[in-house]
């Protein structure tokens, strides 16, 4: 390990040793809130060192930095990720200020864990080799599920308790996976397995060209499922959601799926590239995609509580982003897609639609003590800045424009049908339409039924602000959504380049 | 010996690790059984590290000797590894069973269901 190889890690570093600071400033500091506002104020230097490794890129005008003995990897695709993770993670902060007074002396070790989830998230989206990206796995998972019980009643202990057996259980599942196409290819790098796969005879009579491969590759996607909580994998989403503290619900909504699509696409580009096996895993993507959008939707519909219903309505936007996996698949690494580029573009979408609507949410239920959808009555009254933030948060969850959700779908069921999957494309607008009904009911509740109460709603300025930012990048993105667009394809582009050619 | 067996060993005890975590009701239990999966998991890389790793380098004289050193180690390395992440998700899992505990006065997943409607 060279002083390179602790410059390309700095973001990783940089944010750990936040944590650690965070946690050794608490045992001195009586003021807690300070420790927070510290936290997300420190953020500013890992992105610097974000920033400064975009721009060395860009200037030896390399695709990729490798280092720590090529396990880690820096290239534009990992630094949109990285730029992603610490916007997240700041204004999840921003927004758990006030929330995190309910834990009283443990505000700091919250806010602590938070950060070091965030820094396995960003070694996922940066690791090329199979070991290190289970560590980053468990490091994003293990701090979650403490989070998830970190209020320590009934409800918020049981979501820890089912999140942290169904991980544990998933990441068995995916190791065997690893560990099968590690005995398979003989080596955990992602590079090295693409190689040996295309030296080693693959027939063409068997799913992906062998049953160790398949099995391997089955239980290696089965893991991933669940991270980002594609269907069948969900089973824990709801009740997660429900019960965890509702700031780590927003982060785990949006951050976690995106780390698990990070590394789903890395892995996926680089140890199998399409020209080996991709007819086999772009089928396996379209129909739990299928799946995921119209069964998230379905039961979404029925939900009372807003925070299940966000939870099922994550479970079908996971689906809407697999569209965009599956259309990678079905062209070969030669032809143009914009598959890539339309899973970033919809996940930064994604986030700043979904962290709007949580914040909007936070700060109403932490008023009126209600998850309910009925208890949002009357809420266009009793806080017009909330109840507007939220509609327009709905507005972009069902695609309409002008919010960014609605250029996030155009751009990834265009992928689709690009990529002659028409069908899956009609699936995805259906969902669309049928999403509708249920996001507009919360509209409608809270533009139209009258109110359960007179008082209006107080806010602190750190979650108006939170709102506010959030809320701006929906709109900012959906109105002018080149500069996202442009961030994405830049990213993105690099995925052909390390797919190495086909025979 | 040979591979298959290890295999074999290894799948089987993944199957019970498997059925053990998904059809009991005490979460120690639950616990255990999911060690027993990641250990089934070890027992697998330690046997193709060992049987699949030197083969293959024995196809592929023109490896250097550095990375057929790193070859070999790669299953037992990945082992070591997942024992130490077991190692901490059981002692967060313990830590959050007794948080459970406390709020219920009791370990059993069945009756730990407040939020299924």
């Amino acid at each position: 390990m060279n002083l390179h190889d602790v410059y390309l890690l700095s973001p990783e570093l940089s944010l750990a040793g936040l944590a650690a600071l965070l946690l050794m400033l608490d045992l001195v500091v009586q003021r807690k809130r300070l420790l927070s506002i510290l936290s997300i104020i420190c953020l500013i230097v890992p992105a610097g060192f974000v920033v400064a490794l975009w721009l060395d890129l860009g200037r030896d005008n390399v695709p990729q930095m490798t280092g720590l003995f090529d396990t880690l990897v820096v290239d534009r695709f990992s630094l949109f990720f990285k730029a992603l993770f610490l916007g997240i993670v700041g204004l999840v902060l921003m927004a758990s200020i006030d929330y995190a007074a309910k834990f009283q002396r443990f505000q700091t070790e919250y806010c602590a864990l938070v950060i070091l989830s965030a820094v396995g998230m960003m070694l996922l989206a940066s690791t090329q080799e199979l070991i290190s990206i289970y560590i980053a796995l468990e490091l994003t998972a293990l701090p979650l599920a403490a989070l998830a019980a970190f209020l320590r009643e009934s409800r918020s202990s049981e979501a820890g308790m089912k999140f942290l057996i169904l991980s544990a259980i998933s990441s068995a599942v995916l190791l065997y996976g690893m560990v099968l196409i590690f005995g398979f290819t003989g080596s955990t790098f992602l590079k090295e397995i693409a190689s040996e796969l295309q030296r080693l005879p693959l027939s063409g009579d068997i799913p992906f060209g062998s049953y160790a491969l398949l099995l391997g590759i089955v239980l290696m996607i089965a893991g991933f499922g669940f991270k980002i909580s594609a269907v069948p994998f969900q089973m824990w989403v709801p009740d997660v959601y429900e019960g965890a503290p509702t700031p780590i619900t927003a982060y785990l909504s949006v951050a976690s799926k995106a780390a698990g699509f990070a590394v789903i696409l890395r892995v996926f580009y680089t140890a199998f590239p399409a020209s080996i096996i991709s007819v086999d895993w772009g089928a396996v993507f379209a129909v739990l995609s299928a799946l995921s959008m119209t069964i998230g939707n379905l039961v979404a519909i029925a939900q009372n509580n807003i925070k299940r219903m966000l939870a099922y309505s994550t479970i079908a936007h996971a689906g809407y982003i697999m569209v965009g996996l599956a259309a990678i698949a079905a062209r070969s690494p030669q032809e143009e897609t914009f598959g890539p580029a339309g899973i970033l573009f919809y996940l930064g979408a994604y986030a700043a639609t979904n962290l709007t609507a949580f914040f909007a949410v936070i700060a109403i239920s932490n008023w009126t003590g209600s998850d309910a959808i009925n208890d949002f009555a009357g809420m266009s009254r009793r806080s017009p800045f909330l109840a507007f933030a939220l509609a327009f948060a709905m507005i972009s969850l069902i695609g309409l424009p002008p919010a960014a959700g609605f250029i996030a779908k155009v751009y990834i069921f265009g992928a689709a049908v690009n990529s002659n999957l028409v069908w899956l494309a009609i699936v995805g607008v259906i969902n669309s339409v049928v999403s509708a009904y249920y996001y507009l009911r919360v509209v409608r509740v809270m533009y139209l039924s009258p109110r359960l109460s007179e008082e209006p709603i107080s806010i602190s300025p750190s979650i108006k602000l939170a709102v506010a930012i959030s809320g701006a990048a929906v709109a900012f993105f959906g109105i002018f959504p080149l500069p996202l667009l442009r961030f994405a394809e830049e990213a993105a582009s690099i995925l052909p380049l390390v797919a190495i050619a086909p025979r | 010996m040979n591979l298959e067996n290890i295999l074999i060993l290894s799948g089987i005890i993944f199957c019970i690790g498997l059925y053990g975590a998904l059809s009991k009701r005490s979460m120690i239990t639950i616990l255990m059984s999911i060690e027993l999966m990641f250990n089934a998991v070890n027992i697998a890389a330690v046997a193709f590290s060992r049987y699949v790793v030197p083969a293959r380098l024995a196809a592929n004289a023109a490896s250097t000797d550095e990375k057929v050193l790193q070859f070999l180690m790669t299953g037992q390395i990945f082992a070591i590894f997942i024992i130490t992440v077991a190692a901490a998700e059981v002692a967060l899992g313990l830590a959050i069973v007794i948080a459970v505990y406390r709020n219920r006065e009791t370990v059993d997943v069945s009756q730990v269901n407040l939020m299924k409607h």
